[in-house]
């Protein structure tokens, strides 16, 4: 018969009838001994015995220097908070503790807000209760119904202002955050990075949470402990930063002055240094913010939020003289030993505008390293025509100068320089501007500003000295892969490093010269419209095998001669170790500078941009 | 009244599992402490419409079109199901596991679902062309072959659950085609073994009953061999493959040993479930009034654990017409099986309703507490786009059976 014949299917569904009859029986046999038999076992279970979680908050990573320096840690915090039945016993431990805690009436209203949203979990009181308050709660316990006493991990930075901008801060996550969903494992009350390395890393560094069980009845009346998973905390985040060096840096920089340094390992693009002025205090964040220092803060002509390393951007100035160097030795427009057609006489005369050297008194027929060495701004006006506009432009955008360098900090900012000239046309009308614009740019004037730290990984070119450029980084992790860009030929770029060499021996940077460290650099002085001239250096040492390139950015520091010295000294002090004892063994040596009025192009002052418009960006 | 021919009690058993279905994932979303399931329910609601389109052109389709078309929705199956272990990702209540295909982030469904349709019209092809059933182990072959690549792929997500219902809906197929009950037995009896491994008496005492049952069945001594072997195989390498599972996997057999064990692991999933049920009692708590729902003690209550919400707001009482809801719609399912045309659909239908039998049943089971607990999801009530569309595309292929029978000169009414 085949298996299809009507008899057999008919049996079939009869069997098959029997089956799914069966097995349903079954299970409802199943909710029956449940539902009916364990009714009340289960009713009294889900009535009195409920496992309430209450979050044990992971301890952040620590995050250590170089050499293993603790410089973010969590010390023990109380959290007092209420877990209450009704409103009405809720009410009433609150008030009694509101005596002994100093609560005040505007801090009441939060607290109960809190237990309204949501009356079945602990509602927090009162974060990093000070001792006091701890002491005069726990005497007090057994009146205090329903009051949870607990540890919390607390941020801490023990280097304080010195690190600020560096590590950023931790905040209490936000509602948008919260929604958003990006933040794995985020709960209220959560705290996540903000700024910095602790935004940068948040992930690494927020470790997982634990949860304690309390049990509670039905009512929500707490009637005992239950088991708890352990948090745990997150990875500790190694980073290339040499903290002493850094509170070197710190001591060195020139009191109530703006401004920043970077030091930097030009072999691996290691951070050894960031220090922005003024700083501030990044402790005063944890456990949420005074209202009235965050607007001083945020209101300050100083900025002490931004970070200006990386989001400053300032005219690169002379420094920027050795990009042009390098852009027109690598297209051969000209040697090392190449002469301009004018020479200098103090002054450049292009057309109806009159360029002048910063030198008034002329530097005569200059070759390209002897421009370098005396910073001849008449010789790169030239230099700046023959290499033409689109080529620099082109050139410097295909050099990253136009792009953020990649270091592992939230909120850098790009350089301000344009992608071709179509800007120009923008900015001033299709007519209105002229082939000028390249002599200003010749001299990092003009349209071209730059952040300290693009300056910084462009000279670790030079101090490298194999045509490329690391990316800079402030965590060290060695399985990370640490990408070289090739930007130039080694023998161009070791040719301006003899050049700048030969400044330290001989040209106007004879000052600073000792025998076992010898400083390579270029100083500058940047146009600002806006008051006194910011200074730059950029130096790296020693010079025939490089281990540190230095920039520094001093707003309003008049010269760049003001700043070499302290530069020289960071650079002592990281090559000859914390001994050194800085002005009698030193002697620095000094390229020239020049500080030349940038030529006036359009109707208004041709400042793309300087520290003052990067400062709305600080949030 | 105008004739449509499409069969009204198994319209009326899925409109009766899926309104209350909806209206118990709606009370999953209601917390104290609102989730990310609060509005879950609007979006299931985009599903059914979805997946009721997707039935309508189902059952616009030849039932011959699609026997054709068969082996090319199989291969792909199974091919979606590779690139979903090379690509997959996890996601929701699954994230454990890489269950989902997703194309530039946009996660676009779970292969599994699909592949389980591909395999009921692989196997009913491949069946339905039989006159006799397949009488001895070697018969079985092919068939066994056809559901047994889906089941490894899925399980290598890894996805317990639902790969089981491979095996499931095979053995539905089998019977159906008129396997034998003893050789279906016999094929599962390795599994058996494994399970009686865990004690060296139970064990012994199988083998024995097995050696027995071989005997008198009297099957070909090599078959008989080589399943006799494959039970001690089974029973012996039970303890090495023990160390091999994952933790999870570990916890969960134990747990559902002994769910008092670790009353925050896994054992709290059926713990809490257990406690919501239970405290449901005759007549339920109320709708959305589940107080164990309520402050989010049910883990996955949108998805794996609704059932228990469902329990816990109604009762046995809703319980009891729950239950009855989904024997009855089993019913309709396999009498449209009996009444089918041809053989093709008549294996197909069986299929489906070995398919969905096998969700309920290990869904439902799981959460009373009498089977392991395993990630699948309850048709018509669990949150799930992937699901809820196989769901109601099945139900326009079995619709579409039964049409063909009433209009199709087998059955004049």
């Amino acid at each position: 018969m085949n298996w299809n014949h009507p008899h057999t299917l008919a049996r079939r569904e009869r069997t098959a009838t029997v089956i799914i009859i069966g097995v349903f029986v079954f299970l409802a046999g199943a909710f029956f001994r449940l539902q009916v038999l364990g009714s009340d076992r289960y009713a009294v279970q889900s009535r009195q015995n409920r496992l309430r979680p209450v979050v044990l908050p992971a301890p952040r990573g620590l995050i250590v220097d170089r050499n293993g320096i603790v410089i973010a840690e969590n010390v023990p915090s109380y959290t007092i908070s209420i877990l209450a039945p009704d409103p009405k016993a809720f009410r009433s431990t609150l008030d009694s503790m509101a005596t002994w805690a100093n609560l005040e009436p505007a801090q009441l209203i939060d607290i109960v807000q809190r237990y309204e949203r949501s009356p079945d979990n602990p509602v927090m009181v009162m974060r990093d209760a000070p001792f006091e308050v701890v002491a005069a709660l726990e005497e007090r316990r057994p009146s205090l119904k329903g009051m949870i006493m607990q540890t919390e991990p607390k941020r801490h930075y023990p280097y304080g202002e010195l690190v600020s901008h560096l590590l950023g801060y931790v905040g209490e996550i936000s509602e948008e955050e919260m929604e958003s969903g990006g933040i794995v494992g985020a709960r209220l009350g959560a705290l996540v990075g903000r700024g910095g390395l602790e935004a940068e890393y948040d992930e690494r560094l927020r470790g997982f949470d634990g949860t304690r069980f309390v049990v509670v009845d039905a009512l929500g009346r707490r009637i005992g402990g239950g088991g708890a998973l352990e948090a745990r905390q997150g990875d500790t985040l190694h980073t290339a930063l040499d903290i002493e060096l850094q509170k070197y840096v710190a001591d060195q920089f020139p009191a109530d002055r703006r401004g920043a340094v970077v030091a930097m390992d030009p072999r691996t693009g290691e951070i050894l240094a960031m220090y922005s002025a003024p700083s501030f205090d990044p402790n005063a964040f944890i456990g949420g913010i005074d209202e009235d220092l965050w607007d001083e803060w945020l209101s300050s002509e100083d900025t002490p939020l931004l970070n200006r390393a990386i989001q400053g951007i300032y005219p690169p100035a002379s420094p920027w003289k050795l990009v042009v160097a390098l852009m027109a030795l690598e297209r051969g427009v000209v040697e090392l030993d190449t002469k301009m057609p004018v020479q200098c006489t103090g002054g450049y005369q292009y057309f109806s505008r009159y360029f002048r050297c910063w030198r008034a008194s002329g530097h005569g027929h200059l070759t390209l390293a002897e421009a370098i060495e005396h910073s001849c701004d008449v010789y790169f006006y030239q230099l700046g025509l023959k290499l033409g506009l689109d080529s620099t432009l082109l050139q410097g955008a295909e050099w990253g100068l136009r792009e953020k360098t990649g270091v592992d900090l939230p909120g850098e900012v790009s350089p301000a320089f344009p992608a071709s000239t179509a800007y120009f046309d923008e900015l001033y009308g299709p007519r209105g501007w002229t082939n000028a614009v390249t002599l200003n740019l010749a001299i990092g004037q003009g349209e071209n500003s730059q952040t300290l730290i693009s300056m910084v990984r462009f000279y670790a070119l030079f101090a490298r000295g194999d045509g490329g450029v690391p990316v800079p980084r402030l965590v060290a992790d060695t399985d990370v892969p640490r990408p070289v860009a090739i930007l130039a030929s080694a023998e161009n770029v070791l040719a301006l490093r003899d050049v700048l060499e030969m400044v330290v021996q001989s040209g106007t940077a004879v000052r600073s010269r000792v025998a076992n460290l010898r400083i390579a650099g270029k100083t500058g002085t940047a146009q600002n419209s806006h008051g006194p001239n910011h200074g730059w250096f950029l130096g790296f040492a020693p010079v025939d095998d490089p281990q540190i390139v230095v920039g520094a950015i001093v707003e309003f520091g008049e010269h760049g001669s003001a700043v070499a010295p302290f530069v020289n000294r960071i650079i002592a002090r990281h090559l000859l170790g914390p001994d050194f004892q800085s002005d009698r063994s030193i002697r620095w040596v000094l390229p020239a500078d020049s500080a030349p009025q940038s030529v006036p192009i359009g109707s208004d002052s041709s400042f793309v941009g300087n520290v003052d418009n990067a400062a709305d960006r600080t949030r | 009244m105008r004739r449509t021919g499409l069969d009204k009690p198994l319209l009326l058993a899925v409109l009766a599992l899926v309104v209350p279905g909806l209206a118990t994932l709606y009370s999953a979303g209601q917390t104290d402490f609102p989730t990310m399931a609060a509005n879950i329910w609007q979006r299931q609601l985009i599903w059914l419409a979805m997946g009721t389109v997707g039935a309508v052109l189902i059952f616009r389709t030849i039932p011959r079109v699609l026997e054709w078309f068969t082996p090319v929705l199989y291969f792909g199956a199974l091919a979606l199901l590779v690139l979903t272990l090379l690509f997959g990702t996890g996601a929701g209540t699954a994230a454990g596991s890489q269950s989902w295909i997703a194309i530039g982030g946009v996660r676009l469904g779970q292969p599994t679902e699909f592949a389980k349709l591909a395999t009921i019209l692989m196997l009913a092809r491949q069946l339905a062309g039989r006159r006799e059933p397949p009488a001895t182990l070697v018969a079985l072959i092919p068939s066994a072959a056809i559901a047994a690549a889906p089941f490894v792929l899925t399980l290598l997500q890894p996805d317990l659950g639902s790969a089981l219902v491979f095996p499931g809906i095979m053995f539905a197929m089998l019977f159906w085609v008129g396997v034998k009950p003893s050789l279906l037995f016999f094929v599962a009896s390795p599994v058996i073994s494994l399970a009686f491994a865990a004690s060296t008496g139970l064990w012994g005492a199988w083998i024995v009953v097995l050696t027995l049952l071989l005997i008198w069945r009297r099957l070909y001594v090599v078959e008989g061999l080589v399943l006799w072997g494959a039970n001690v195989f089974m029973g012996v390498v039970a303890v090495r493959l023990w160390t091999v599972l994952a933790p999870y996997q570990r916890n969960r057999i134990l747990s559902f040993l002994n769910p008092e064990m670790d009353p925050r692991a896994t054992g709290w999933n059926i713990i809490q479930s257990k406690v919501a049920i239970g405290s449901g009692g005759w007549f339920g708590k109320g709708f959305t009034e589940g107080t164990q729902k309520r402050l989010a003690f049910l883990p996955a209550q949108h998805t794996d654990f609704i059932f228990p919400v469902a329990a816990e707001e109604f009762g046995f009482r809703g319980v009891i017409i729950a239950l009855s809801l989904f024997a009855f719609f089993f019913l309709v399912l396999i009498r449209i099986a009996r009444q089918a045309v041809d053989s093709f659909s008549c294996v197909m239908v069986a299929g489906v309703a070995g398919m969905l039998f096998t969700h309920v049943v290990e869904n439902i089971g799981m959460t009373v507490g009498v089977l392991p607990v395993t990630g699948i999801p309850l048709p018509f009530y669990s949150y799930g786009g992937s699901f809820m569309l196989v769901c109601l595309i099945s139900i326009g292929l079995t619709l579409r059976v039964a049409w063909e029978s009433r209009f199709g000169g087998y059955l004049q009414e």
